[in-house]
């Protein structure tokens, strides 16, 4: 196989796969976790779930005071790495070429200087958070082979990406080759992972504010 | 004066000096062709002195399945530049598009070739080798494979010229109808050079001459058999429409603002970042232009398989399939898989409660 059979293959069949396993694996866990249902609340209810739910949902995308102040590392390494890795996926021209090809509208995209330092941030910021997961005996002993595994397959990307976009190493035809597989690879390990939160987050959040707003407190 | 030049005795230099080449040119042209191929300036001298004394090399031209463009990118120069009258230097004792020979004349021009500089003469192929069928393309009556096998025998160095040489090339696209395969598929024991493009340009083939007859020895390749001085580089990284890339300012189309304002080609499909060649530095047509500044995308010809390479068009960092389709048929496959799994955890769920079994106070005392 050339590494030009290679490139076609992995935007072609491959990454074909990918998304059939990505998009079929999520509705599927989502729809396992909807359909389990909810026991019926016997209590009167002393406020709406709807609102509190929604709130909730936004809220809680600001840490409170007290939580801040106990892991100030843990919330700020997220939110850079969390908004890295949004600015280098969704702003970056050649993956929003992506995007458009399969939902038909684009968006302007970031010049490359901004994604490639912004890359460099991520890269860097996931690294220390492993550290610090490794470091920590409490975070250390609640880590999983899950975790560990949703850590390789995120930094992978921007790994290869990094390569890919200044050359290092290789041809470019097998470096962007490489970058595309490890993304398969991603969207393949995504929906049988904690990565899931992506999408299970907006149902956890909406339930916490539920249950406070059925009780008629705050979320 | 073509006397002149055919006499096989003659040095390049005097061949030069026969066509009115000065030495001030002469040494001009070392100069470009040492700061082309990265060698110090102290170089010159070297090159200029080799150049000068080397005998005038047997070059065996071989056209198998090709479309003559390789030898028309060489050939067809407006102007008769230093390159070309070296490309004319060389005792080009067979080549069948250019020779006057034909027939028996002409496959005996080769033969006596071969005998008189065995082991010494140089062997340029364009064009893939069909193995499909020896009938498909044949030359006096004999097969492509067989004439390539017995020339190369007695070969110094093979310089495959143009993408089908070296890659296999579009006779070489799916579905490959004659089993077409380049000249390193099956040569493995001579040093093949590797001069890719469709075609490639005139001054990269003159310049692994030069190396060649200076050197004695063949260039540093790179993995695919390149010349790194000419190949070294991707399209895209010595591109001058890049600033735009890095600043994301891309022509959507071919005619709007953007590509008025020749903005960068990557959403049209340009190739230039997979694809390595000398196209943006040392341009075409005498240093006129070259495809990405006429407005049109690197197609990435010097590539393998570019041909099939999921879509002129189309950028590289689009799929090359409908993903569109794919996500709606797996979506639905999702929604009914997951009611699947879904409505088997209610119906566990409702045989195990119904199933559950009340401990009351007296089955504790029991």
């Amino acid at each position: 196989m050339t590494e030009t059979e290679l490139l076609t293959w992995v935007r072609g069949p491959g990454f074909q796969i990918a998304t059939i396993i990505f998009v079929l694996g999520i509705i599927l866990r989502l729809f396992e976790i909807l359909m389990l249902g909810r026991k019926a609340n016997l209590a009167e209810p002393k406020g709406s779930e709807m609102s509190s739910g929604l709130r909730t949902v936004f809220s809680r995308t600001i840490p409170d005071a007290s939580t801040f102040k106990r892991s100030a590392f843990t919330v700020t390494a997220g939110y850079i790495f969390h908004i890295g890795l949004f600015v280098v996926i969704f702003l970056f021209a050649p993956h929003i070429l992506l995007f458009k090809d399969i939902i038909g509208f684009g968006w302007p995209a970031l010049p490359s200087t901004v994604i490639d330092a912004t890359a460099v941030v991520t890269i860097i910021t996931l690294v220390i958070v492993l550290v610090h997961r490794l470091r920590d005996p409490v975070k250390r002993f609640l880590s999983t082979f899950d975790d560990y595994l949703g850590w390789f397959v995120t930094i992978l990307p921007l790994i290869t990406g990094y390569i890919a976009f200044h050359r290092i190493g290789m041809s470019a035809p097998s470096l962007i080759a490489i970058h595309i597989l490890s993304v398969e690879l991603l969207m393949v390990v995504f929906p049988f992972t904690k990565l899931m939160h992506m999408f299970t987050l907006i149902l956890a959040r909406w339930y916490n504010g539920a249950i406070s707003g059925y009780r008629g407190v705050q979320s | 004066m073509t006397n002149d030049l055919s006499r096989k005795d003659k040095t390049l230099g005097e061949a030069l000096r026969s066509q009115g080449i000065s030495r001030r040119s002469f040494l001009k042209f070392c100069a470009a062709t040492a700061s082309m191929m990265a060698l110090p300036p102290s170089m010159i001298p070297a090159i200029a002195n080799a150049l000068e004394k080397a005998r005038r090399p047997s070059v065996i031209w071989l056209s198998f399945q090709e479309c003559t463009g390789c030898t028309e990118s060489l050939t067809r120069a407006h102007t008769a530049t230093i390159e070309s009258l070296i490309f004319d230097s060389i005792s080009l004792d067979y080549h069948h598009t250019l020779q006057a020979a034909a027939g028996h004349a002409a496959e005996a021009a080769r033969e006596a070739a071969m005998e008189e500089n065995n082991g010494e003469y140089l062997l340029v192929v364009d064009g893939s080798i069909p193995l499909g069928n020896p009938g498909y393309s044949t030359i006096a009556g004999i097969s492509n494979y067989d004439m390539l096998m017995d020339t190369a025998r007695g070969a110094a160095a093979i310089i495959s010229v143009g993408t089908c040489a070296a890659f296999g090339g579009i006779p070489h696209a799916k579905p490959n109808p004659t089993g077409a395969v380049s000249v390193g598929d099956i040569i493995k024991d001579k040093p093949i050079i590797n001069v890719p493009g469709c075609p490639p340009i005139p001054v990269v083939i003159t310049g692994v001459l030069t190396h060649f007859l200076t050197f004695g020895t063949i260039p540093e390749l790179d993995n695919l058999g390149r010349p790194k001085t000419f190949y070294g580089q991707s399209i895209h990284d010595r591109c001058y429409r890049r600033p735009f890339y890095d600043k994301g300012l891309f022509a959507e189309t071919f005619d709007d603002e953007g590509a008025r304002l020749g903005w960068c080609l990557y959403k049209l499909g340009c190739k230039g970042p997979t694809s390595y060649n000398a196209c943006a530095t040392t341009k075409w047509n005498g240093g006129v232009s070259f495809p990405i500044e006429a407005g049109h995308p690197c197609l990435g010809c010097s590539e393998p398989d570019f041909w099939d390479g999921g879509g002129f068009y189309k950028a590289i960092s689009m799929p090359t399939e409908n993903i569109t389709k794919t996500t709606i048929y797996a979506a639905a496959a999702g929604v009914a898989a997951g009611v699947a799994v879904g409505a088997t955890g209610r119906m566990k769920k409702a045989s195990a409660s119904k199933a559950h079994q009340k401990v009351t106070i007296d089955d504790l005392e029991k």
